[in-house]
């Protein structure tokens, strides 16, 4: 049996994704070193929509296929939309992680609400 | 080219360990307790395989006793010595920080039965300090048990010199040898050790057989319950075919042991130095009093799961103290034991090599090595903190 599904190897091999966006309107990062994973996700955001996304990770296998499949999940897709992305979401479209690395999903997760909750923050401040 | 380099997890077995074992299930499938001639010739073909292994490490045949392999033998060495100083009081164990599991969580079963250990510091260098073991004895101490050579960093801790210390103070002495037998000299009497444990599948026997040896006079704790095989310290049919397989195994081991090493030893510091031009990288352990088999690197702004996957892709099988390559929550407590913070832990790969590697495949395991550390550190934020000077190195 092999560690991880075909989905998971081949996000991890072929990651998408990956780099960072210098003018982001989000930006995101969760994790930490004890815990063994860390990412950081950037947002570009055009009238609510994620125009474009990308991610850097340390991190283990699955939480590099996690990355690239939840910035996939979100690309293209409204602020509220997004905003809704869960950790099984991101689990499922890798069909599946063992049970111990359920929690890079989790991270990936986190890292979106991150980054999208920076973006709210911006957001308000150019309001004031 | 696909390289085995984890042989400190399990080796390939040799011909002659798999001839010895196929003839064992082959022709001497008789039980030993049984008084049929079948049974008598597997007798002796058992004690014969008793003998040939006690006289490797410099034991009497009687005190050896064949095991599942190397943690029942860690289990029933450290029960023994613990069950027996209890009965006079002492009920004070010394070990040390980095033991392979087989030990720690026998110890930690202890303490909840009212036993206290003291882990002795490995410092560094990953090496027990004889003085510090001195000072740590008590009046109570029932138990000394260290391991002859780590299974992560391979460094070899002064044994002899615990064993006298040991032995002046009238202290049990066991060590962990799995890492250790078939690739290094043993000598009970000289190293002055009490219990010794060995598992086979470390050195191209094959797997769930092992031995512990326990000097005369010991009078060993069962941990199995049952018939009167081996001595009636350890019931259950004898695992004949392993136990041939083990010693055909170690007989061969040993009498290549000089040349294998001289050649590992090479490999091994060609392999220490190639990896060594990876920036903010660091060897694990000792450079000079480790097993000739054994590189154990951290490779600072990477995750060692990672590591292992793509060099697997490139046909390297290796291994890493990383928390997510173990679903532990912590990274190997060997590396932490040396005093490598978590960041640094992660980032480990360890690379066990076999007798036959070649100087190619050592070129290929650190051009691989280089790469992928560079690719992952291409995407890595820890490695960004750290090149834009938000974060301070901890490797050089
Ligand atoms: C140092 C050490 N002790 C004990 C063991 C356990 O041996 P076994 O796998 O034979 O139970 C191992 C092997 O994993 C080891 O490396
Ligand atoms: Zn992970």
């Amino acid at each position: 049996m092999a560690l991880y599904s075909e989905k998971v190897m081949e996000h991890f091999l072929q990651p998408q994704n990956v780099g960072v966006i210098e003018d982001a309107d989000g930006v995101g990062e969760v994790g930490n070193a004890k815990c063994g994973d860390i990412m950081k996700m950037y947002l570009k955001i055009d009238r609510d929509i994620i125009t474009d996304v990308k991610f850097e990770t340390f991190g283990c296998a699955s939480a590099i296929a996690s990355s690239s499949m939840a910035t996939e999940l979100i690309k293209g897709q409204r602020v509220e939309d997004a905003m809704k992305l869960t950790n099984q979401a991101v689990a499922e479209a890798l069909d599946g992680l063992p049970p111990h690395k359920l929690h890079c999903s989790v991270l990936a997760e986190e890292a979106i609400q991150a980054a999208l909750e920076d973006y709210r923050q911006k957001q308000e401040r150019n309001k004031e | 080219m696909n390289i085995y380099a984890d042989n400190a997890a399990t080796t390939e077995m040799s011909e002659a360990a798999i001839n010895a074992m196929t003839d064992g299930m082959r022709n001497w499938y008789g039980n030993p307790s049984s008084l049929y001639t079948i049974g008598q010739k597997a007798k002796e073909k058992l004690e014969e395989a008793r003998a040939e292994i006690a006289g490797i490490i410099h034991a009497q045949p009687r005190e050896i006793i064949f095991t599942s392999g190397g943690s029942e033998a860690d289990n029933q060495a450290i029960l023994t010595a613990a069950l027996n100083g209890k009965k006079k009081g002492k009920t004070h164990i010394i070990s040390s920080a980095f033991e392979h599991h087989a030990v720690l969580h026998t110890l930690k079963k202890l303490e909840k039965d009212g036993f206290t250990v003291t882990l002795l510091p490995v410092h560094e260098s990953g090496l027990v300090r004889p003085d510090e073991l001195e000072a740590a004895l008590r009046e109570d101490t029932c138990l000394v048990t260290i391991m002859t050579a780590n299974n992560e960093i391979g460094t070899i801790q002064p044994i002899a010199e615990i064993g006298a210390i040991c032995r002046a103070r009238h202290v049990v002495f066991h060590t962990d040898a799995v890492q250790a037998v078939g690739h290094l000299p043993i000598d009970v009497e000289a190293q002055q050790i009490d219990m010794l444990s060995a598992s086979a599948h470390k050195f191209h026997g094959p797997k769930g057989v092992g031995f512990l040896y326990a000097r005369k006079g010991i009078v060993l704790q069962n941990l199995i319950e049952g018939g009167a095989q081996e001595r009636g310290k350890r019931a259950g049919t004898e695992n004949l075919p392993g136990i041939l397989g083990m010693t055909a195994a170690l007989k061969e081991a040993v009498g290549a042991m000089e040349q294998h090493n001289t050649h590992m030893k090479k490999i091994r510091d060609y392999l220490i130095r190639g990896l060594s031009e990876i920036p903010h990288s660091a060897l694990n352990g000792d450079a000079e009093r480790r097993l000739s088999g054994n590189v154990n690197f951290s490779f600072e702004g990477i995750e060692g799961e990672s590591l292992l996957i793509l060099l697997d892709q490139k046909g390297i099988s290796a291994s890493s103290g990383s928390a997510c390559t173990s679903g532990a929550l912590d990274p190997s407590h060997v590396l932490l034991a040396i005093g490598r913070v978590h960041d640094v832990a992660h980032g480990s790969l360890r690379l066990s090599i076999g007798e036959d590697i070649t100087v190619q495949e050592a070129d290929h395991i650190i051009e691989a090595t280089k790469e992928v550390v560079a690719y992952l550190r291409s995407f890595s934020p820890v490695w960004r903190d750290l090149t834009e000077g938000k974060k301070e190195f901890i490797l050089k």
